[in-house]
């Protein structure tokens, strides 16, 4: 595989520059009730306005809480859903107006990795299948010969025995079957992962392996992540910058460093302070922000700041004016009208 | 608050077998399997842990590990087949429950203990409103008129703080969300006011600003009610925050056990000093993350000698046969591993 980052250097772009760019992305989905005439009555705003660009080898972070919007992003990056509206430039062209063989070459250029090993493998293929699958799709990939080879040269990378070629995925556990999954992404020699919780479902120990294994696959191959997770601590320790998201879009985005040492948005500083520190020795003299109540619905978000009805900061403005994803303080842009730093991780 | 016009604690004490000096419940040298169709899975294996009114202890351990199925025991609730209890105590206030009359048992865990699931949507009914699942408790155990059961329901949500508790008792599992329903669950296991509350990965499917609410309140509740807690866990960060002792399980034992500060200090078995340097940190961005190698054992057939043997890297050729007992380090701290004093003192 070690041939393919040479080969593409020539035509590439170099590391750095933008290899995704996201502009105004929407997803709705419909809400619909009746059981004959379904109609209509609202939309879920699960992805609503998301810009970003995603650099060559770099990993873009994307945090937030349950229902904001992650995977829904993800799976409108696949184009296994269609965009309401937005763009995205894969390499400076629209991908969402690809089509023949350039949409061909784009599917093999990104792939994702899901968080539930135990149900996105297909119980009754064996390793060899799934990993090789994707060459039966493209098959101008891996002639028919040379696939097994590939196949096991693949696990190899993983960190799995090629000798388990012929087993099932019940025969692993939940690390070895996340190893598949990378395995499988990697088949094609994509340029862009997407990994969508890939070690959420895993124990601690597991979960370090897999993440050393995410960043030695990225410095080999040049791959650019967008790493979509919940626990912050994994997030940072992955990402070179970092998408903060809430309610369908992103409120404040920055470098690994900004974001965790220098947050500027209300809701960034009140995830950072909520998680728990991993020392007895601090405990109850950490600032922590507690948030009142629940995220509210995305079929009827709030009116200006989404986060205003959990904000102890907010002001008549922000009931008014959305507030723009733009950079006002801290050398980064943060949706929030009254945007300040404030150092909320010990 | 409210709560104190319930009865239910005052009354166990009188003219039964319960021990004045005993730890509020104290789990001794228990062992379960599990019969299955691959065999005898060798579940726990010993696990010894106490813990007294108004203290915290945490159980940490990885999936698999033993965790849940030591709770089930402790509640009654094992899968009886497949499980088997094979031997060992669980005495609450100093009567065996493994050991009384069914009735008593029944008596004692009804008003004794209570249990919160990780999984609050499948614990809860999904076709019985939040307010009749907590009344009904209150109505069939107790006594109580609907009506009477009714405002208790109300002033239980209430006091777990979910809003407008006299309009969401009448609403169902579903209309509420991930945080709520794991409050309503909170609300239902406090309902008889128990002496001991376990909580089985309360937070676990929780995100993090809804987990900060849910650990705070469940802090508070044990506090005021000096209740006992086990919270049962695989989060090192939760566990820092609010545990007062820490069991540390691997492969169905109890492989260390100390006071918070000691352990994440001064860690004194190589498991647990491997969890704690595997895990990533929010406050600085790292390089290679400290694995441990390997995988947990099958339980269909534990390693010799000490079980982590595979993974330690600190195994000799002893511990590839012998047995690690506990080694006490003082401060009621124990370690089951041959060189657990070397590795306290190595700091
Ligand atoms: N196919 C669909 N139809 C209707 N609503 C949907 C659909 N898919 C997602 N949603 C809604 O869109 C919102 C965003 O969902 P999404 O799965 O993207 O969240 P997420 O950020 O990935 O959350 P989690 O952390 O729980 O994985 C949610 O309100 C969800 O219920
Ligand atoms: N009903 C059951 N039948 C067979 N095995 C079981 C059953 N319940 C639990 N086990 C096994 O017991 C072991 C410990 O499980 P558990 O206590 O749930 O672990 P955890 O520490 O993650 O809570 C696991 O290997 C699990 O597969
Ligand atoms: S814009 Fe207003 S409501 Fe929104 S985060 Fe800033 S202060 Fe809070
Ligand atoms: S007894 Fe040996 S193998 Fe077990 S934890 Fe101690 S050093 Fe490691
Ligand atoms: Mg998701
Ligand atoms: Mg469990």
């Amino acid at each position: 595989m070690s041939e393919t980052v040479s080969e593409r250097a020539a035509t590439e772009p170099a590391p750095g520059e933008a290899i995704l760019e996201v502009r105004d992305l929407v997803k709705h989905f419909p809400v619909r009730v009746g059981v004959l005439f379904k109609h209509v009555i609202g939309q879920v705003r699960a992805v609503d306005g998301v810009s970003f660009e995603l650099r060559r080898g770099e990993t873009l972070g994307v945090v937030g809480e349950s229902g904001c919007g992650k995977s829904t992003l993800a799976q409108v990056l696949m184009r296994l859903e269609p965009p309401t509206s937005g763009t995205a430039l894969y390499k400076g062209r629209d991908m969402f107006a690809m089509r023949g063989a350039e949409l061909r070459k784009l599917r093999r250029s990104i792939q994702i990795v899901l968080q539930d090993p135990y149900t996105s493998l297909n119980p009754r293929m064996t390793v060899g299948d799934i990993v090789g699958e994707p060459f039966d799709i493209h098959p101008e990939v891996a002639p028919k010969g040379e696939r097994r080879a590939k196949v096991r040269e693949l696990l190899d990378v993983v960190g799995l025995n090629p000798e388990h070629i012929n087993r099932y995925p019940h025969q692993f556990s939940g690390g070895q079957r996340q190893r598949i999954g990378i395995a499988r992404a990697l088949a094609l020699r994509p340029e862009i992962i997407i990994c969508d919780e890939p070690v959420s479902a895993l124990d601690v120990s597991i979960q370090a392996q897999v993440m050393n294994l995410l960043g030695d696959l990225q410095s080999e191959f040049g791959l650019s992540y967008v790493f979509i997770a919940h626990d912050l601590s994994v997030v940072r320790h992955l990402s070179d910058r970092v998408a903060v998201m809430y309610l369908g879009k992103i409120v404040e985005i920055g470098t690994e460093d900004e974001i965790y040492s220098h947050p500027t948005h209300p809701y960034t500083q009140a995830l950072l302070s909520a998680v728990p520190v991993a020392d007895p020795t601090v405990r109850g003299q950490r600032q922590v922000i507690r948030l009142e109540g629940d995220v509210p619905s995305p079929v009827d978000p709030p009116s200006g700041c989404r986060f205003r009805t959990r904000c102890w900061k907010a002001q008549d403005v922000c009931a008014e004016e959305v507030p723009e994803l733009v950079t006002r303080v801290a050398g980064h842009p943060s949706a929030c009208h009254f945007a300040e730093e404030r150092s909320v991780v010990p | 608050m409210a709560v104190q016009s319930m009865s239910g604690t005052g009354d166990l004490g009188e003219g039964t077998g319960v021990v004045p000096d005993a730890p509020l419940l104290e789990v001794e040298d228990l062992f379960v399997e599990f019969h299955t169709r691959d065999g005898v899975a060798k579940v726990l294996n010993g696990v010894s842990y106490h813990v007294d009114a108004g203290e915290t202890l945490a159980v940490l351990g990885e999936s698999g590990s033993g965790k849940s199925v030591t709770a089930q025991a402790i509640m009654g609730i094992l899968d009886v087949p497949p499980a088997v209890v094979r031997s060992g105590a669980i005495r609450f206030r100093g009567e065996d429950l493994l050991k009384v009359s069914d009735g008593r048992r029944t008596e004692l865990r009804g008003q004794g203990l209570a249990m919160v699931f990780q999984d609050a949507l499948s614990a809860l009914n999904p076709v019985f409103t939040v307010g009749f699942q907590i009344e009904e408790q209150l109505r069939v155990r107790l006594g109580m008129s609907r009506k009477d059961a009714r405002k208790r329901a109300v002033e239980l949500l209430d006091l777990v703080r979910i809003p407008n508790a006299a309009r969401r008792v009448r609403q169902y599992p579903h209309e509420f969300s991930g945080g709520m329903r794991q409050r309503a669950m909170i609300a239902m296991s406090l309902a008889l006011d128990p002496e001991l509350l376990i909580a089985d990965e309360p937070t676990t499917a929780l995100d993090v600003t809804v987990q900060a609410q849910i650990m705070d309140l469940l802090k508070e509740l044990q506090v005021e009610r000096k209740m006992g807690l086990i919270l049962i866990t695989h989060d090192l960060g939760v566990v820092a925050e609010v545990a007062d002792r820490i069991a540390v399980m691997y492969a169905g034992k109890i492989v260390e056990h100390a006071d918070a500060v000691s352990l994440y200090r001064n860690p004194g078995h190589p498991y647990t000093a491997a969890l704690l340097e595997s895990l990533p940190r929010l406050d600085l961005k790292g390089t290679e993350l400290k694995t441990i190698r390997g995988l947990p054992p099958s339980l269909l057939a534990i390693p010799p000698g000490c079980p982590f043997h595979p993974r330690c890297p600190m195994a000799e050729d002893r511990c590839r046969t012998e047995v690690p007992g506990d080694h006490r380090l003082g401060l009621g701290r124990t370690s089951k591993c041959h060189f657990a004093e070397e590795l306290v003192g190595r700091v």
